[in-house]
């Protein structure tokens, strides 16, 4: 795989050795500044351009599902309305509250963009040299990153200095930090297979087991889709923008430019965390039949297509999700993140190490021997056989949600003694019956 | 390469570290310790520590400060003079003893400029990867990270038992 | 792949060990969980089945610490096990012995009180149990990092037991100051820490034992460069040696105490002043002579001094144990508040117990171990009354509250005394075997300055015989000033008939213990001091510079 990658990193910027005009070719500023330098431009172009026409997209998808037609007018089909919704933006008053805390005011949309756009780097667009960066921990990075985006959305609120702003931030990073855990907790039946935190690592993987992870863990896969939505403040879990209560929450007092920024960071975070899953559970860029392809360049530029589609595909999921559903109350999220994701999380976890450790080969402590060694897998990972699959499919399906569910079940069965009515109630009638009890008590001894 | 940039991010790390003391308005401090923090994660990533570095950013810039802003931000902390300014006198006391661990820093730097320091060969397994930190925790060091596991544990319900609001009694 | 492999065998290794080495401490951490659980399914007015829960977890932590105990002895060895993070040797498991019985009574106390205070709640038993096996393992943690977490685990779920009355002014009080100087303590003990570990570059305290007379001679090759280290190990010694003050509450560290005594839920005080005591000593025991046991250092008149030119713990730790039992007793004459009192009594038995480490040789230790078993019994017993004297509208703190006792209840009197006169080392009891070997331990050396330090602990005894007087006068000779009548509850009896019997028992036939803690004080690694043998090397080694003589071996 390296090898390939430098091949192809040698071969295709040719012409940018040529421009440094050496006659030795200076192969690290060509390979570590300039072709990254040219790769970054370029993804940050698509995305970008991807992410106005997202906006078109949500707005299409709505329409089409309450039957309207949505953006007509710009262009045909309403195609160049980004282009006019980015002129508008850009040519708007930038008001700054006069109250406002102005340099932490400016700051926060920037560091809400630069932590969704930085995530881009290490996510596998494609096969070979569409990964900008493979990093040995890249799905940590992308959740080191993401739990930095907290940041804007929280300083932004303060910095307003307006109620709205305020509720809207400190609902989006009570949110945010509670349904972080949840995600990452899911993650980690698919890193079981994987055992590896590189991204491209993640899609091999898949490649050699013959399987997408989500069949592996269908709970994972869940739960990841629920707790990104949750990180990405998307309907039904938009709390903090919730403008029926917020105006518009931590960005009501944002305007012009500054207020896109917020936006193009909510629609980057949407890409980003759709990126995550297609790696981890859908494969990444990889297809039953893509191998036939002889071509390099084609095949890596089939793979990308792949990857965008399967991308597409979970943020049509996302808008569909987003006009069918209503809006969570403040504390049923707080109930679904706490009492139900997090527990579920947990119970992935234990279920799906003991599938996986009784599946290996007895010389390794398991029972089945469902693993077996593979060539060309980094430290010694082990790839389950045909019967190992099906047996891990069962498992995930069959065994593990079943369990979950009932377990989920169980430690909620009480789960109304912790709402804060029922349990002031409660007190209440102890209280009562104590005092009947002490009044009894008194009649007792006032008349012997 | 690596020095230079090694001097870049150094020099971001402790002018963000300087600021968080020079700062009045605590969120700003709170802003520049990220800083700090973003930087010395990028120096993990120099040492060939990309666990760690990734470990630094999730921990700190994502949990323990937001918990901070969060807390400055709820209490909204007052703009003017902090208490600290009614102890004046405690400033000469301060700056001597920072001046003096000041010259004992220097004074070690200088000694170990002498000594032969044990380097880190290129391609030599670093300590910092998710492999040998996973390794240690649950061969080495697994009896102290479960006792730990336990703690945190026991920390969690002892926060709920005090905190937790007792109704009516 | 290699790596792999040897990883997974590893793991082996320790799944194996893990059944049989920490089987007590999992069996509690596992019934603390359960104890968790079930607090949440039960309604709440029967929490009180939470405690008899953690009872039986304490019951089967017994069990496996009992064949643990006969697994070693038929071994005749010690197990080490997790890579050296802990060892289980006779000392250890006498320790765990301790803590348990020490646990167990304290529940029992509990139970009645709790009702009392409308506190019952299943976390506090949780939370006790957690300490203990943060305990357990302070004592029989090998390693720093090891030793520390556990630390840490014992102490703060103490601090939050301590809070455990949130509507109680006091007891917040009490728990905040616990807190804040525990935490400040931690930090002391955990600086001198990071400088032995700088020092030697291991957290092992066996390799530390090792590398430590390389480490503190007087040049000390210091990659390549020569350079004297003795006075940075004095100073790391110095400070963990402060820290372990705080946590056993010796005298220039013990300011926490009476008021974090005062505050605490009684039965947590009566918790706190034996097992978190106990423990803190089993860890100060281990810390100091199994790992650093070259820093004895000499008194004057005695042969081996292994640091040359430098005091060592001993001069330390004989200056902290004479303050301490000065101060704590003088304190205690003045106190009103009966928790106040016993807060100081328990400085002044810290004090007595540091005369087993200082005294260096197997009697001793034995004496170190034998004192804090028999303080938990008798300690414990005497908070049990106080508890007793709880009862609605009524703290039961106060010294009044004692008067006319003997009317009322005739049997908790006497069970009173005895606890009271064992506390004061008088013959027929327990505390009297306690005291008697610490003061052998002490004499048999023939030091001069340890047969002061016995002399003075002997009159500091006397002296501590007037406050625990003062109660037996209260009970036998003061009118009674209360009428209300006790409610003694029968697990509260129950724990209070245990611990009478044992403190009799031990009293009039202590050879079983004798023999137990005499195992205990031989175990391998706790190093011995001999004094006698070599009077003529006195002189020559106190001077600086002098060659450091090689270690005594240890006595087996």
């Amino acid at each position: 795989m390296s090898a390939i990658l430098t091949k192809l990193l040698l071969v295709t910027p040719d012409w940018v050795r040529s421009l440094t005009g050496e006659r030795q070719p200076n192969v690290f500023w060509a390979e570590y500044v300039v072709w990254p330098l040219i790769q970054i431009v370029i993804v940050l172009f698509v995305i970008l351009t991807l992410v106005a026409y997202l906006v078109y997209l949500e707005r299409k998808v709505s329409a089409f599902m309450q039957a309207r037609l949505g953006p007509m007018r710009v262009g045909p089909w309403g195609l160049l309305q980004p282009a006019a919704d980015g002129l508008k933006l850009l040519l708007k008053e930038d008001i700054i509250p006069l109250k406002a805390d102005k340099t932490v005011f400016v700051i926060a949309p920037i560091i809400s963009v630069v932590a969704a756009l930085v995530v881009l780097s290490v996510i596998p667009w494609g096969a070979a040299w569409a990964t900008i960066a493979n990093v040995n921990i890249g799905l940590l990075f992308v959740l080191a990153v993401s739990s930095v985006s907290v940041l804007g959305l929280v300083l932004a609120g303060w910095s307003s200095n307006s109620k709205y702003s305020l509720l809207g931030a400190l609902r989006s990073s009570a949110q945010m930090v509670s349904y972080e855990i949840a995600m990452g907790l899911s993650i980690i039946g698919a890193l079981m297979f994987a055992r590896t935190l590189s991204m491209s690592g993640i899609v091999e993987a898949q490649q050699s087991d013959g399987i997408w992870y989500a069949f592996f863990q269908p709970a994972g896969f869940l739960l990841y889709m629920i707790s990104a939505l949750g990180e990405t403040n998307r309907a039904p879990f938009d709390l903090p923008e919730a403008e029926s209560e917020l105006v518009a929450g931590y960005h009501t007092e944002y305007s012009g430019f500054r207020w896109a920024l917020f936006f193009m960071a909510e629609y980057a975070a949407m890409i980003v965390t759709a990126s995550v899953a297609v790696t981890l559970f859908l494969g990444g860029w990889s297809f039953p039949g893509l191998s036939l392809i002889q071509d390099r360049t084609i095949f890596v530029l089939v793979s990308i297509v792949v990857f965008a589609a399967k991308v597409f595909a979970l943020i049509y999921a996302y808008m569909w999700f987003r006009w069918t559903w209503p809006r969570y109350r403040y504390d049923q999220l707080m109930e679904l993140g706490w009492k139900w994701m997090i527990p579920a999380g947990l119970a992935n976890i234990v279920l799906t190490g003991v599938w996986y450790v009784l599946a290996l080969p007895e010389s390794a402590g398991g029972l089945f021997g469902f693993m077996q060694a593979a060539p060309g897998q980094i430290d010694g990972r082990l790839v389950p056989t045909t019967a190992g699959k099906l047996y891990f499919v069962v498992t995930g399906f069959i065994i593990s949600i079943p369990i979950m569910w009932v377990l989920l079940a169980t430690i909620n069965r009480r789960s109304r003694d912790f709402n804060l009515q029922e349990q002031r109630q409660l007190q209440m009638q102890l209280r009562r019956e104590r005092l009947e009890k002490s009044a009894s008590a008194q009649e007792a001894d006032g008349t012997p | 390469m690596e020095k230079a940039l090694f001097i870049i991010i150094a020099v971001i790390a402790v002018a963000a570290a300087l600021n968080v003391l020079i700062q009045r308005n605590p969120l700003y401090s709170a802003l520049s310790l990220i800083g700090t923090m973003a930087a010395l994660s990028v120096l993990y990533v120099m040492l060939r520590a990309q666990f760690i570095a990734a470990v630094q950013i999730v921990v700190y810039a994502g949990a323990i400060l937001v918990l901070f802003i969060f807390v400055i931000m709820l209490l909204n902390a007052p703009k003017q003079q902090l208490q600290i300014d009614k102890q004046k006198g405690l400033r000469y006391l301060a700056i001597p003893l920072a001046g003096l661990l000041l010259a004992e820093a220097f004074y070690v730097v200088w000694r170990v400029q002498d000594i032969a320091m044990p380097v880190v060969k290129e391609g030599e397994e670093a300590v910092g990867t998710t492999w040998s930190v996973g390794v240690a925790l649950f061969t080495h060091y697994l009896l102290p990270f479960q006792v730990a596991g336990v703690l945190l544990l026991m920390a969690l319900i002892g926060a709920v038992v005090l905190a937790r609001r007792e109704g009516d009694k | 792949m290699p790596a792999l492999l040897q990883a997974a065998t590893d793991f082996q290794t320790i799944a194996r060990q893990a059944g049989q080495l920490i089987m007590p401490e999992a069996i509690l951490t596992l019934f603390a969980c359960a104890a968790l659980i079930l607090d949440v399914m039960l309604p709440r007015n029967r929490k009180r089945v939470v405690a008899w829960v953690c009872l039986a977890g304490i019951g089967a932590s017994l069990v496996s610490l009992g064949i643990l105990y006969f697994n070693i002895s038929s071994r005749e060895a010690a197990r080490t096990g997790f890579f050296d993070m802990i060892i289980i040797d006779n000392y250890a498991v006498v320790f765990k012995l301790m803590f348990l019985i020490g646990a167990a009574l304290s529940i029992l106390l509990s139970i009645k009180y709790l009702d009392t205070e409308g506190e019952q709640r299943g976390e506090y038993y949780a939370l006790i149990l957690f300490s203990v096996t943060g305990m357990m393992f302070m004592a029989s943690g090998v390693d720093l990092l090891t030793l520390f977490i556990s630390l840490e685990l014992m102490a703060i779920s103490v601090y939050i037991l301590v809070g455990f009355l949130k509507r109680d002014q006091r007891s917040n009080e009490a728990a905040m100051k616990y807190f804040l100087l525990g935490a400040f303590s931690s930090g002391v003990l955990l600086y001198g820490i990071s400088l032995v570990y700088g020092l030697t570059g291991t957290t092992n305290l066996a390799k530390i034992a090792a590398a430590l007379p390389t480490v503190a001679s007087a040049n000390y090759n210091l990659l390549g460069t020569p350079a004297d280290m003795r006075y940075l190990v004095l100073l790391s010694m110095i400070l963990m040696a402060a820290g372990m003050f705080f946590k056993v509450a010796a005298v220039p560290f013990h300011m926490w105490a009476p008021d974090a005594y005062e505050g605490a839920p009684t039965s947590i005080t009566a918790f706190m002043s034996v097992a978190v005591k106990a423990a803190s000593f089993a860890m100060f025991g281990r810390l100091f002579l199994y790992g650093l046991p070259d820093l004895r250092g000499a008194l004057e008149g005695d042969p081996a001094n292994n640091i040359a030119g430098l005091p060592g713990w001993a001069l330390l730790l004989g200056i902290v144990a004479a303050i301490t039992m000065v101060w704590g007793n003088l304190a205690a004459l003045i106190q009103n508040n009966t928790k106040r009192l016993l807060a100081y009594s328990s400085i002044s038995h810290a004090g007595f117990t540091l005369l087993g480490l200082i005294a260096g040789n197997q009697t001793g230790y034995t004496a170190f171990i034998i004192y804090l078993f028999i303080y938990t019994l008798m300690n414990l017993g005497v908070f049990g009354c106080i508890i007793a004297l709880r009862r609605r509208g009524i703290a039961g703190d106060r010294m009044e509250d004692f008067n006319g006792l003997v009317r009322k209840a005739p049997w908790l009197t006497v069970m009173m005394t005895i606890f009271l006169l064992s506390l004061g080392g008088i013959p027929p009891t327990a505390g009297f075997v306690g005291k008697l070997y610490l003061f052998m331990g002490l004499i048999e050396t023939g030091n001069p300055w340890l047969v002061r330090l016995a002399i003075l602990a002997v009159l500091m005894s006397a002296v501590s015989l007037y406050y625990y007087i003062r109660f037996i006068r209260a009970m036998y000779i003061e009118p009674e000033s209360e009428p209300q009548p006790l409610s003694l509850s029968r697990p509260l009896q129950t724990a209070l008939a245990v611990a009478v019997l044992l403190v009799m028992l031990i009293g009039v036939y202590p050879q079983p213990l004798i023999r137990l803690t005499q195992k205990a004080a031989t175990s391998q690694g706790l190093k011995t001091y001999v004094y006698e043998e070599k009077p003529a090397a006195t002189d020559s080694t106190d001077q600086p510079g002098a060659v450091p003589l090689p270690p005594t071996p240890p006595r087996r």
